[in-house]
C-alpha cells in the first residue's frame, strides 16, 4: 500500500516542497499533484514517449520513473519550453510553421525529446533526428513534418538565447 | 473598430489556431478534465475468450477501504441495454448488438464484467485484482470455418455467420464463361487498428437536483451518444449534455458508443460523484474497436488485349464478438470498392459478417477501402503480367474516362443506393504520379538485384467516397464584445477544424479569423450534428458554416437597419461594419452592445442538406528494395496523387495525407493484432503492437490536386484524410511483387513482415492465405 515521502524538487524554474506517494510515477506526480498536464500519458509503460521531460536536462520517460527519484532534481515540462517573454519560443514556433502536429497530444514529449537534443547537439541532422525521434510515436503526422520543423529550429539553438527556455 | 481582410483565406496554408494551446501545453484533453470529488473508475475485464460467467466473488474487493462502488451486470437495470447501431443498421445484426457488461456469457478478452469506484486509480486496481471471477470455458472460435465447430456465440441464432448478402451487375458468369483469360485468388488483409496516442477516457458527473449528466470524453459523433445514452439512462436528451475537449486522434475508433459510455455515467450516478475513467494502453488494444481483418477471393476475366470483362469477389470480414455502432461498414465498403476506378460491366460481390471470439470490429481511416484496393489491385498486377502488358498500360485500358461519368457502379450492398462516380480525370491524376515517381526511368530497375537488393516499382489507382449526409448544422452567434462564436456539429479529433472552419468563414464574411471562436464543445449548443467521419467535417460541415456565415450577413444587416433606421436594400456587410449608401456605419460590436437584455444573443442557424458522398480518386507509387537475406523492405519513394476538389488548407492537406500514408505503411509492414488458437490477444502492449517511428518511412510525398471540384457542396471540396491512405497496401504489395517478380513471389496477405517477406522468397508455396 501507498506511503509518502516529502521530496524538494525545481519544476520550469519553480521549487517545489511536497509529500509524494512511493508508488507514485513522477508523470502522475507532475499531472496530479503538481496539474501540470501538458505532459501526457500514452502507455505507460516506456514505450510511446509522450511523457518526456526533462530531468537534470536529459530527456527521460517520466512514466518509467517513480516521483521520489526525482527527489533534488531540476525538471522542465512542456509547460517551461515558451520564451522568456511567455510566447512561444523558437523550436515550438517551427512546429506551428510546419504543421509538425495535427492532435497535439504526442507533442509535448516531442518538444522536450527535441529541445534536449538541439541543445546538446545543434547540428544534428535529418538522421540523427529522425534516429532520436524513434523513441516518440506519432500517430497523426507521420513524422516528416516533424523532421522539418526540429531542422529549422537549429539556427536558434546554435545562438542558446534565442531558443526559448533557459531553464 | 475596423476590421479589415481583403486576401482570401480558403486555399492559403494559413498556420492552425488550435496549435498555441497543444504547443505550450494547454491542451485540455479527457485526462486533464478533475472535478472536486471526483472518484476513479477501473474496469474488471474477461481474460477468457469464450465462456459462461458461473460466479462472481466480490467480498474481498467490497472489503477493502476507499472503494464506493462495485457495479456488475446484477446492477444494471433489466434488460441490459445494449449498444445500437449508427451505420449499416441491417436487421440481421440485431441479435449481435453488444451488451454493456456481460451477463452470462463472456464472448471476447477484454468484454466488460465489473466497474470499480474508488478513491483513486491505484485503489480501484486493487480491488480488480481481489474480484473472483469463475468461468467456465467454451470453445473459442477464431478462423474463418466459423460453423465447423458447432460452437455459436450466440446459441439462438445457430450460426456464426451475422449476414451473407450478393450483388452483381450485368451478365458476371457469361463474361467469366465467355473469358479468353481469368484468375483466381485469395487474399488477407490482418487485423489492425488505429490506436491513436489519446486512449478513450471519460469524466461523469451527475447532478441529481436536474437530474441532469455532464459527460466529458465525447467525441467523434457526440448527439448521436447523446441520443443513445438517454434511450439507455431512460431520460431526455435535454438532460444530458456530452462535453468534446481535445482529442488525442480519433482514425473512426475514437468517440464511438462503447459499454463504457454507459457504465461511467450508470457509476456516476450510482455514487453521486464525479467519476473519471482512463483507459490504459493494454485496455485500450483489447476494448477498443479493432479493424481491417478482411480476406476476399477474388477473380478476374479480361480479353487478351487486356480489357477487363469481369469481376467476382467473395469478401468475408472477422467481425469480433459483437457487432458495434458501426455496423457492417468493414466488410460491406470492401465489397464496394472491389471494383474501383476501373470500368468493368459484369461484377458479381458477396459479402459475409462472420461473428468470432475477438474484439469487435469498427471502421478505421478508410475502412473496407485500405483492403478492396489491395485485393484488386494485386490481382490486376498478375493478370498483367500473365498477359503480358505493362502495369501502367493495363491500367490505362480499363480506367474510366472522363468522358464516361456519372459512372454508375450498381447497387453495391442491400441499404445503399447505386454508387455513381460523379466527376473527375482518373487518367490525369494516373499520369501525374507516373511521372513523379518517373515510370518510364525505373522501368532499368524494376525487378532487378542491386547492390544485394532487389528492386520494384508498384502502382495503384483508387476512387472513395467520402462526404457522408444527410446534413450538419452550424450556429452563428454574436457575442456582447463583438466575438463571433461558431458552434459546429462537427467533431475535432485534431484535423484543424478550428482553423479550416475559421478559413471558410472569414471569407464568407470578409473578416479576420482572429473574429471567430468555433465552439465545438458541447451538445448543449446544438439541436443536432452528425460529427466527423467519412471525411464529411470540410464538405458537410464546412458547407453549414458557409451557410450560416450567408444568414449571419443578413440577420446582422437587419438589425443595423433597425439601428440606423435605413431600408436593407441600402446596407451592405463590409469589414465588420454594416455600412450603409450614403456612408453610415455600424460596427458588429456595437450591435452586440445595442441589443437590449430581453434580446438575447444575435444568433443564427446554419445547415446543409446532402443526399451524395463526393468521389475522391488519385494514384499512388511505391518504389521499394527488398533484402532477400533478411526479407527487411526498405520504401526508397512513395508518391501519393489524389484530387481532393478543393484544398481549404494545403499544408493541413498534406499533413493529413502524409499522417494517412504512414499509417497505411503501418497497416502494410507493422500493425498486427495477434490472437493465438484460445482467442487470447497477444499484442496488448506498445512493446507487441507495433506501429512505425520516425526511422520507419523517411522518403514521402503527396500531391493534392484540385482538378475537378465536387458538384455535391458549394465549396467543391472532397474528402481529403483517406486518400492517403487507401492505396497503400495496393501500392507497396505491387512493388514487392514486381521487385521479387524472378522469385514468383506475390504478396497476398498482410503484414509484410520481414520474416513473411522472407518466406515469400524462399517458400513461396507456403505463403499461401
Ligand atoms: S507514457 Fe511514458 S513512454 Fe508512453
Ligand atoms: S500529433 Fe497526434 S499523435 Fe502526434
Amino acid at each position: 500500500m501507498s506511503r509518502k515521502i516529502d521530496i524538494t524538487l525545481t519544476v520550469n524554474g519553480a521549487a517545489y516542497a511536497h509529500a509524494a506517494d512511493t508508488r507514485s510515477t513522477l508523470v502522475d506526480f507532475l499531472r496530479d499533484d503538481l496539474k501540470l498536464t501538458g505532459t501526457h500519458i500514452g502507455c505507460e509503460h516506456g514505450v510511446c514517449g509522450a511523457c518526456t521531460v526533462l530531468v537534470d536536462g536529459e530527456a527521460v520517460r517520466s512514466c518509467l520513473m517513480l516521483a521520489p527519484q526525482a527527489d533534488g532534481a531540476s525538471i522542465v515540462t512542456v509547460e517551461g519550453l515558451g520564451a522568456a517573454n511567455g510566447e512561444l519560443g523558437a523550436l515550438q514556433r517551427a512546429f506551428r510553421k510546419h504543421h509538425a502536429l495535427q492532435c497535439g497530444f504526442c507533442t509535448p514529449g516531442i518538444l522536450t525529446t527535441a529541445h534536449a537534443l538541439l541543445t546538446q547537439e545543434p547540428d544534428a541532422d535529418a538522421d540523427r533526428i529522425r534516429d532520436v525521434l524513434s523513441g516518440n510515436i506519432c500517430r497523426c503526422t507521420g513524422y516528416v513534418t516533424i523532421v522539418q520543423a526540429i531542422l529549422e529550429a537549429r539556427d536558434a539553438y546554435r545562438r542558446p538565447a534565442d531558443a526559448g527556455t533557459s531553464r | 473598430m475596423t476590421i479589415v481582410q481583403n486576401t482570401p483565406l480558403v486555399g492559403t496554408s494559413l498556420e492552425r489556431l488550435e496549435d498555441e494551446r497543444f504547443l505550450s501545453g494547454r491542451g485540455q484533453y479527457v485526462a486533464d478534465v478533475r472535478k472536486a470529488g471526483m472518484l476513479h473508475a477501473a474496469i474488471l475485464r474477461s481474460s477468457v475468450a469464450h465462456g459462461r460467467i458461473v460466479r462472481i466473488g466480490l467480498d474481498a474487493a467490497r472489503a477493502l477501504p476507499g472503494i464506493h462502488a462495485i457495479v456488475t451486470a446484477a446492477d444494471i437495470p433489466q434488460p441490459i441495454p445494449r449498444i445500437p447501431l449508427r451505420l449499416v443498421p441491417l436487421p440481421e445484426f440485431a441479435p449481435y448488438h453488444q451488451p454493456v457488461i456481460a451477463s452470462a456469457k463472456v464472448r471476447y478478452v477484454g468484454e466488460p464484467i465489473a466497474v470499480v469506484v474508488a478513491d483513486s486509480r491505484a485503489l480501484a486496481e486493487d480491488a480488480i485484482d481481489l474480484i473472483e471471477i469463475e468461468i467456465d470455458n467454451l470453445p473459442p472460435i477464431g478462423d474463418r470455418d466459423v460453423d465447423a465447430s458447432g460452437s455459436f456465440l450466440f446459441e439462438e441464432t445457430g450460426t456464426n455467420i451475422a449476414l451473407r448478402y450478393h450483388t452483381a451487375s450485368g451478365d458476371p458468369d457469361g463474361a467469366f464463361a465467355t473469358a479468353d483469360y481469368t484468375r483466381r485468388e485469395t487474399f488477407q488483409i490482418q487485423r489492425h487498428t488505429a490506436a491513436p496516442m489519446e486512449t478513450r477516457g471519460l469524466m461523469a458527473q451527475w447532478d441529481e437536483s436536474g437530474p441532469t449528466l455532464k459527460l466529458y470524453g465525447a467525441a467523434k459523433v457526440p448527439y448521436f451518444n447523446r441520443r443513445a445514452l438517454a434511450a439507455m439512462m431512460n431520460l431526455p436528451e435535454t438532460s444530458l449534455e456530452l462535453i468534446e475537449v481535445d482529442v488525442g486522434g480519433g482514425f473512426g475508433v475514437r468517440g464511438e458508443f462503447y459499454p463504457e459510455d454507459y457504465l461511467i455515467p450508470f457509476a456516476a450516478r450510482l455514487v453521486g460523484k464525479p467519476v473519471s475513467w482512463i483507459e490504459d494502453r493494454r485496455e485500450h488494444l483489447m476494448a477498443t474497436n479493432h479493424s481491417r481483418d478482411v480476406g476476399a477471393t477474388v477473380e478476374i476475366a479480361c480479353t487478351k488485349d487486356g480489357t477487363i470483362t469481369g469481376l467476382r469477389g467473395e469478401v468475408f470480414g472477422d467481425m469480433g464478438a459483437y457487432i458495434r455502432t458501426n455496423g457492417g461498414v468493414v466488410p460491406t465498403a470492401a465489397g464496394m470498392f472491389l471494383q474501383g476506378p476501373y470500368r468493368i460491366a459484369n461484377v458479381d460481390i458477396t459479402v459475409l459478417a462472420l461473428m468470432t471470439n475477438k474484439t469487435p470490429v469498427g471502421t478505421y481511416r478508410g475502412p473496407g477501402r485500405f483492403e478492396a484496393n489491395f485485393f484488386r489491385e494485386r490481382l490486376l498486377d498478375m493478370a498483367a503480367a500473365d498477359l503480358g502488358i505493362d502495369p501502367a498500360e493495363f491500367r490505362r485500358i480499363n480506367l474510366i474516362r472522363e468522358d464516361e461519368l456519372p459512372y454508375s457502379i450498381g447497387k453495391r450492398a442491400p441499404h445503399l443506393p447505386d454508387a455513381v462516380y460523379d466527376t473527375g480525370d482518373y487518367h490525369a491524376a494516373f499520369e501525374r504520379c507516373l511521372t513523379e515517381i518517373d515510370w518510364t526511368g525505373k522501368a532499368a530497375v524494376q525487378g532487378r538485384l542491386i547492390d544485394g537488393r532487389y528492386h520494384g516499382v508498384g502502382i495503384a489507382s483508387f476512387v472513395e467516397s467520402g462526404g457522408a449526409g444527410p446534413k450538419e448544422t452550424s450556429r452563428f452567434v454574436l457575442e456582447k464584445d463583438g466575438m463571433v462564436t461558431i458552434a459546429v456539429g462537427s467533431s475535432m479529433l485534431g484535423q484543424g477544424l478550428e482553423t479550416t472552419f475559421s478559413q471558410i468563414a472569414s471569407d464568407a464574411l470578409n473578416i479576420p479569423v482572429s473574429a471567430f471562436r468555433i465552439d465545438h464543445g458541447s451538445t448543449a449548443r446544438l439541436a443536432d450534428g452528425l460529427g466527423s467521419y467519412h471525411g464529411r467535417s470540410i464538405i458537410v460541415g464546412g458547407s453549414a458554416v458557409l451557410d450560416g456565415a450567408e444568414k449571419f450577413r443578413t440577420a446582422v444587416i437587419e438589425a443595423a437597419a433597425n439601428l440606423l433606421g435605413r431600408p436593407n436594400a441600402e446596407l451592405r456587410f463590409e469589414n465588420g461594419a454594416v455600412v450603409s449608401d450614403a456612408g453610415a456605419s455600424i460596427s458588429l460590436s456595437q450591435i452586440a452592445a445595442s441589443r437590449r437584455p430581453d434580446d438575447g444573443l444575435l444568433s443564427v442557424d446554419g445547415i446543409f442538406l446532402v443526399n451524395k458522398p463526393t468521389y475522391s480518386y488519385g494514384t499512388h507509387a511505391a518504389y521499394v528494395a527488398v533484402d532477400p537475406d533478411t526479407g527487411r523492405v526498405e520504401v526508397l519513394d512513395y508518391v501519393a496523387v489524389e484530387d481532393v476538389g478543393r484544398a481549404i488548407n494545403p499544408m493541413i492537406v498534406s499533413g493529413q495525407a502524409i499522417g494517412a500514408l504512414v499509417q497505411g505503411l503501418g497497416g502494410v509492414f507493422l500493425d498486427h493484432l495477434i490472437y493465438d488458437e484460445q482467442c487470447q490477444l497477444l499484442t496488448a502492449s506498445f512493446a507487441d503492437y507495433l506501429m512505425p517511428t520516425a526511422t520507419d518511412f523517411p522518403s514521402l510525398r503527396s500531391v493534392a490536386l484540385e482538378l475537378r471540384l465536387s458538384p455535391t457542396n458549394p465549396l467543391g471540396a472532397k474528402s481529403a484524410g483517406e486518400g492517403g491512405m487507401v492505396p497503400v497496401a495496393a501500392a507497396v504489395g505491387n512493388a514487392v511483387g514486381a521487385a521479387l517478380q524472378s522469385c514468383g513471389a506475390q504478396p497476398r496477405t498482410l503484414p509484410l513482415s520481414p520474416s513473411k517477406v522472407w518466406s515469400l522468397i524462399h517458400e513461396p508455396a507456403a505463403t499461401a492465405p
